[in-house]
């Protein structure tokens, strides 16, 4: 029914592409929490998937959604940092246990409560650092209604795929913003299917084949198979273990999931203009604005490229690459802190990698780039 | 076919009760003739916690006090009373995850929950918990535990499980937990014991039965007639874009650049409403547009203002600083939206007739917007808006209003007339 090329314009918010998008990806339970600046979300969850829990908080959340991706469901989840808080430790069991799921993160003002209705970017120096050990989980951002559509999908099957919990990362100017669309572009989506165990040898629920880095899924309560999930340091066979080496082994390889797949879950806009010296990148709700400001640049014959980054975790070294063939790097986001600048280059930041941020308003696009950045 | 218990030499220290709880859950599950890959036992973390390894079941062992609540995913992810889903928590883990004992009780969760209370936090050390009676001695409470203990029987039970039971960790406790695994609902045991590592060495000379007596715990069975929760399966849920108004371009365009609007007006007097008309009007004329609300927490007082841009291309950047054209039709929304109205060095503010106007660079419309009631004094201003500059057909608003449904609620015909004078 989608990709006809009759025009269908409609006045929607992202909340709406997004909850449609994960649910015909495969999501099927939605449990929610009501915290703004996600209710939008939890409504239409609640209207669009075949189940709808409502969780007495954020930390029964998480463990309603693990026991569900314990039976072979796929549940989803829409929070901001104060419920997102609570969620960490169970975000590392299912981590550890190797559960799907997505978790809707949108991003709201901090420290604490902060700003419920204030949007901002301002949280993926956490994201970086929640799991213990400084494993990673894949964080995708959206930064566009289009986006809306392709990437809660994408983390979906990335969920599945991996067998880990994924953040789609968003704020609030995203999701409660209505815009004029036109649905004749969303792309197909092919909704996923969890790889489960076919052996006929005893099931061992970490065990991975040669040259892949999950292990293939069983359902608790199966009849055929033991099914151990664990969230404590285990082996192969779900059993915990202290250190020995064949549970340092499954750690290792719950490090290496994330990051040696990236390569085929990597996102990004990238728009590069001839003869360019300055490049902005940015990513979220800033992209919009530094879309406007260089097209607008472009218009009045300045040359500068652009550089939108969706896969925020774990970060792609083309990212870097990309910005080393500028002399001018911009990098906008909605933080005092230049969070997606120190994810990428740490303390060695280079001189010619200039940071714009802001808190409490949405960066404009004249704040991002003046006509004389344009080298 | 192999027991539920793959072996009888279980990993706690000699005499401890959790020993006896393992074996005597095994055997009343083999009683009620469950297989053990029927059976998924969550555990909690704590020495109970470490008994997965010596079960032929499937086992999950999460987070320390959220085993319930897993377990309760756990049971409505599988919606099958043939399956049988078992928690193993301590009384430590009952006080950290007391909600979620409570919410699984509340729901009627088929489920059964097993709390090992050996009155302290076996584990970390013979802390107090929050299970722990009145004067029991413990690594933190030397002198006796100060405060009373939860009964965490009572509790259920009043939050609506099925079955609560209090049990005598000794003997053969097969029946009582076997008349417990049977329950269709929630089902918790509270097993009373003691741990001999910390509880007797810091409590010597009592008994078992003397400090379960004297904390004025009740041993006996709470229940509930109450139906065990059934999930309502094969609802179906609709596409969501299915049920998504198109907005058809079925007037001229009329916008030759963007405009950024602001509207501020008071709450349940229509703002949001009216900016959508106006925004769904404007995509009838080709136009692109966003909108957006802001209002105070509690929704239903204090202004209202809305964010509009308009533009005849794709829209990026929604963010107004500073707006070309301003409607202000309440003193609530005037309050809201004077220090921008004040920014402004050109553009167009359209303001009631009652209120003051703020110094502004903007050109000065002011308007009797209220005199056609309050509740559509936004619409009319929009309307207002529309005929005034020109840049949106008011006809397509009039069209829209017609169209969503709103006709009833909404005097066009006044609008019209007034409009027109
Ligand atoms: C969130 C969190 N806080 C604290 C702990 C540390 N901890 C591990 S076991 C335990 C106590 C276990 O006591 P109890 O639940 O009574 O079980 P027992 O050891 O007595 O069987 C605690 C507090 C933890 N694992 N997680
Ligand atoms: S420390 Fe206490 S609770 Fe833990 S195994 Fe030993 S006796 Fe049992």
């Amino acid at each position: 029914m989608q990709n006809n090329s009759v025009e269908k314009k409609v006045l929607i918010e992202g909340s709406l592409l997004i909850t449609e998008s994960m649910a015909r990806a495969g999501a099927d339970s939605f449990i929610g929490y009501p915290i703004t600046p996600a209710n939008l979300l939890y409504l239409y969850g609640s209207r669009r998937m075949p189940l709808m829990l409502p969780a007495p908080d954020e930390i029964t959340t998480l463990q309603w959604m693990s026991g569900l991706a314990a039976t072979g469901r796929i549940p989803v989840t829409a929070t901001s940092f104060p419920g997102f808080a609570l969620m960490v430790e169970s975000i590392n069991m299912a981590f550890m246990m190797e559960l799907p799921m997505v978790i809707v993160l949108v991003q709201r003002l901090g420290p604490a409560t902060g700003t419920a209705t204030c949007g901002s970017q301002g949280d993926i120096s956490l994201l970086r650092g929640m799991i213990s050990g400084g494993h990673q989980l894949p964080v995708l951002c959206t930064s566009s209604f289009e986006d809306c559509w392709s990437l809660p999908a994408r983390a979906v099957s990335l969920a599945a795929e991996l067998r880990t919990p994924v953040v789609l990362l968003t704020s609030k100017e995203e999701v409660m913003t209505q815009k004029s669309f036109d649905m004749s572009l969303l792309e197909e989506i092919t909704p996923v299917k969890l790889k489960s165990y076919e052996g006929e040898e005893t099931y061992r629920p970490y065990m991975v084949k040669e040259g892949e880095l999950s292990p293939p899924f069983l359902p608790v309560a199966n009849g055929k198979w033991q099914v151990r999930l664990n969230a404590s340091t285990h082996d192969t066979n779900g059993i915990l273990q202290h250190s020995n080496e064949e549970a340092m082994a499954n750690t290792r390889r719950l490090d290496a999931k994330a990051r040696e797949k990236l390569k085929d879950y990597t996102y990004y806009q990238l728009d590069e203009q001839e003869g360019a010296r300055t490049i902005v990148v940015s990513y979220g709700i800033t992209a919009l604005a530094a879309r406007d400001v260089v097209y607008s640049m472009r218009e009045k014959g300045k040359k500068v490229s652009l550089l939108v980054v969706k896969t925020i975790l774990p970060v792609p070294a083309v990212y870097a690459d990309i910005m080393a063939n500028y002399h001018k790097v911009i990098v906008a986001e909605e933080n005092i802190n230049a969070q997606l600048v120190d994810l990428i280059y740490g303390v060695q930041r280079p001189e010619n990698v200039v940071p714009v941020g802001s808190i409490g308003k949405m960066i404009t696009p004249g704040e991002i780039l003046k006509e004389e950045d344009c080298l | 076919m192999n027991g539920i218990l793959k072996t009888t030499a279980l990993p706690y220290c000699k005499g401890c009760g959790h020993d006896l709880i393992a074996k005597k859950s095994a055997a009343a599950l083999e009683k009620l003739q469950f297989t053990p890959l029927d059976v998924v036992v969550v555990t909690d973390i704590g020495c109970h916690g470490i008994i997965d390894k010596c079960l032929n079941t499937h086992t999950v062992h999460g987070l320390h006090g959220r085993s319930v609540a897993l377990g309760a995913g756990i049971t409505f992810g599988l919606d099958n009373p043939e399956k049988k889903v078992l928690v193993f928590i301590g009384d430590g883990g009952s006080t950290i995850g007391l909600q979620h004992i409570m919410e699984a009780a509340r729901l009627n969760l088929n489920m059964t929950v097993v709390v090992h209370n050996n009155m302290l936090y076996g584990m970390t050390g013979g802390q107090t918990s929050g299970l722990t009676p009145q004067g029991f001695c413990t690594t933190t409470s030397a002198d006796g535990n100060p405060f009373s203990g939860y009964d965490i029987c009572e509790l259920t039970s009043t939050a609506g499980a099925s079955y609560s039971a209090r049990i005598m960790g000794v003997g053969d406790i097969t029946p009582s937990l076997a008349e417990a695994f049977a329950v269709k609902g929630f089902s918790l045991v509270e097993i009373m014991e003691i741990c001999p590592s910390y509880g007797v060495k810091l409590n010597p000379r009592r008994k078992l039965s003397e400090i379960v007596e004297s904390s004025g715990r009740k041993i006996g069975v709470w229940r509930n007639e109450k139906k065990s929760f059934i999930m309502q399966q094969g609802k179906k849920k609709n596409d969501l874009l299915a049920s998504v108004e198109e907005v058809k371009n079925d007037f001229p365009a009329t916008l030759e650049k963007d405009i950024s609007l602001v509207i501020s007006g008071s709450a349940g007097e229509g703002v949001q409403s009216a900016a959508t008309l106006l925004a769904r009007a404007a995509m009838r004329s080709g136009c692109h547009v966003t909108q957006k609300g802001s209002y105070p927490v509690t929704v239903g007082v204090g202004f209202s203002t809305a964010e509009v841009n308009l533009s005849p291309a794709p829209i990026n950047f929604h963010g107004i600083d500073v707006p070309d054209v301003a409607v202000v039709t309440s003193g609530d929304g005037l309050t809201h939206s004077k220090k921008r109205i004040e920014g402004m060095k050109k553009g167009v503010l359209f303001i009631d007739e009652s209120l003051d106007t703020p110094e502004t660079g903007a050109e000065v419309v002011r308007h009797d917007f209220r005199s056609v009631g309050a509740r559509s004094a936004s619409l009319y201003a929009l309307l207002f808006f529309a005929n005034h500059t020109g840049l949106i057909d008011y006809e397509a608003i009039f069209r829209t209003i017609q169209e969503s449904g709103l006709k009833e609620k909404v005097p066009v015909e006044k609008l019209r007339e007034k409009l027109l004078q």
